[in-house]
């Protein structure tokens, strides 16, 4: 028997865009059965950002909103403060979050919005084709760094779950993987809880199976996302 | 001050909600809004991050059915394009203040007429937008509450383009009741699903999706166009301004009658749309056009557009980012009569 869709999947939209073996399906099926399980499928607004994840403006029963790169924590802090009844749920990409959004995202951790953030990290530019991302590894080849990155010339990867702590003490802060759906959904819960009960910002990254990108079947790929732990602790922060 | 006139008529037009980034020449707005918000606690305000947050967050109120709006210049209009761009494409009723100031760049903190194509047409899109420029403090006021009306009733972003001079400008205005308050209406609601985007798969679908907007756009042109024409019936000389510097040139067509010389003038009060019918109609009879603007020609393109095929002879007077006095005009139109 196939395990069933959450209730506030569209089934329409189902099969999903999203590339076989890619992350997002895991993230947001956790995602679903929290939001099935906490009852409030009709004050959720789903605000997703550009890249991948844009494929998911339709993949909810909810009232959602593909907004633009980067852009999509402002546009929720806005209607947060307009209707805060609404559970604002922002989902969007490691560039989205770490590089051309970083201001926002940074701005609204240091405000502690009563937002949700939460950020798939697949370490590359999936939807364009695997550049690098501010969560490339060192070492890690992308189609803009052919030879690697590299400490020299690009830096060190972004650790963000680890940077909003450091700026905020009463948000939710969580890394998990897809690798672990359970634990994920154990933190999309807690940090949809936090928004609601604490009125706090809650942020939780994902570590998210790119295949396509990375170039690996589906061993290479278990293997790919746990050597990633090493260099992105998992577990709240 | 003018900006002080712009949080009055938001309030009358029944705005709930303001975001921004403190810029001169608008910041008073921003002030004057939180003094308002300190007493009023219905009131939602927002010192954003930049000029895109305040942008963003302005579109996120009106997705939660807020009358909400936002204030910038200059550099802020600049960045502000993307969640301009945005409301546009997903017919979102935001509100946007604009107080223009000197350009290129961080130009000056003053005054100019420099953003007409930046607000009209700004973006990567075909300028869905509706824009009025008001004369004077009084037109500030009534063409505000006019914006948050014109945004809920026909749901495209709605622009008050004015200026430094105007923001920072005392005189006597009549801050009356609106006599029309069009309520809003929430866009995403409780228990209600809607799925929003502005990326599209394939070129067909944002081609018809633009045609969408477009008839729409053009539909309540002629309900939105506003304008006004000024001692013009008998005019041989027709004048073009609008802003600040068409109050000058109200002042101008008054010295050269004075002096026998028949000019006129037409003010747009709305550059988008543009009352381009009733340019065409304005047209007949004279024997020359003039257009006066603080700017290297924004303005006089639009106008060149409608009159395109007239064979009138045509004389700009152009000072980017520069006022213009009532002399100038009478001057410039005695040398070229």
């Amino acid at each position: 028997m196939k395990p069933p869709f959450p209730k506030c999947f569209k089934k329409e939209t189902k099969p999903s865009k999203f590339c076989p073996g890619c992350g997002q399906s895991i993230i947001l099926k956790m995602l679903g059965e929290v939001i099935d399980e906490l009852g409030i499928s009709s004050s959720v607004v789903y605000g997703c950002d550009i890249g991948c994840m844009l494929l998911s403006w339709d993949f909810f029963d909810l009232n959602t909103v593909q907004t633009h790169h980067g852009r999509t924590v402002p546009t929720l802090v806005g209607l947060k403060k307009a209707n805060p009844e609404f559970v604002a749920i922002a989902y969007m990409g490691d560039g989205g979050a770490y590089a051309i959004g970083s201001q926002h995202f940074l701005a609204a951790a240091h405000r502690n919005d009563p937002i949700t953030i939460i950020v798939a990290n697949n370490t590359n530019y999936a939807m364009t084709g695997g550049q690098m991302a501010p969560t490339t590894f060192l070492g890690e080849k992308t189609t803009t760094t052919p030879q690697g990155r590299s400490f020299e010339s690009e830096g060190k990867p972004m650790l963000g779950p680890e940077l909003v702590r450091f700026i905020n003490s009463d948000a939710y802060v969580a890394r998990g993987s897809s690798l672990y759906p359970l634990k994920l959904k154990e933190y999309f819960k807690k940090a949809i809880l936090h928004q609601t009960n604490r009125k706090s910002l809650a942020f939780v990254e994902v570590l998210s199976a790119c295949p396509t990108n990375w170039r690996t079947d589906a061993k290479a790929t278990i293997e790919f996302l746990k050597n990633l732990e090493k260099n992105y602790p998992l577990g709240e922060k | 001050m003018g900006n002080g006139v712009i949080v009055e008529a938001a309030l009358a037009a029944g705005a709930e909600a303001l975001f921004g980034y403190p810029i001169t020449p608008t910041t008073e707005v921003l002030q004057f809004w939180a003094e308002k918000k300190a007493k009023n606690k219905k009131l939602i305000f927002m010192q954003a991050e930049d000029e895109m947050a305040a942008g963003f967050a302005t579109i996120g109120a009106c997705l939660a059915g807020k009358k909400a709006f936002n204030v910038t210049a200059g550099p802020g209009n600049v960045l502000a394009q993307d969640p301009f761009s945005m409301a546009e494409a997903m017919r979102i009723p935001i509100v946007v203040i604009i107080g223009q100031r000197g350009g290129p760049s961080t130009g000056t903190v003053i005054y100019s007429q420099q953003e007409v194509l930046l607000t009209t047409h700004g973006g990567n899109g075909e300028g869905f937008r509706i824009v009025f420029s008001p004369t004077n403090l009084q037109e500030l006021y009534d063409f505000t509450i006019e914006a948050f009306n014109t945004a809920w009733t026909y749901f495209f972003p709605t622009f008050v383009l004015t200026d430094g001079y105007l923001c920072k400008e005392k005189s006597i205005v009549d801050l009356h009741k609106a006599q029309k308050v069009v309520k809003p209406k929430p866009i995403f609601e409780k228990g209600k699903v809607l799925n929003l985007r502005n990326c599209y798969d394939m070129e067909e679908e944002i081609y018809e999706k633009v045609e969408e907007i477009s008839k729409e756009f053009n539909k309540i042109a002629s309900r939105v166009v506003r304008f006004e024409e000024y001692k013009l019936a008998d005019a041989k000389y027709i004048i073009f301004a609008h802003g600040s510097v068409a109050a000058s040139c109200r002042v101008a067509v008054d010295i050269l009658r004075q002096k026998k010389i028949k000019a006129g003038l037409f003010i747009p009060k709305t550059l988008s749309p543009f009352p381009e019918n009733q340019i065409k109609k304005a047209l007949l009879g004279k024997k020359k056009i003039f257009v006066v603007e603080s700017s290297l020609g924004q303005f006089s393109m639009l106008v060149q557009s409608v009159v395109y095929g007239s064979s009138l002879p045509f004389f700009e007077y152009l000072k980017p980012a520069l006022g213009i006095m009532p002399e100038e005009i009478v001057n410039f139109v005695k040398e070229h009569k």
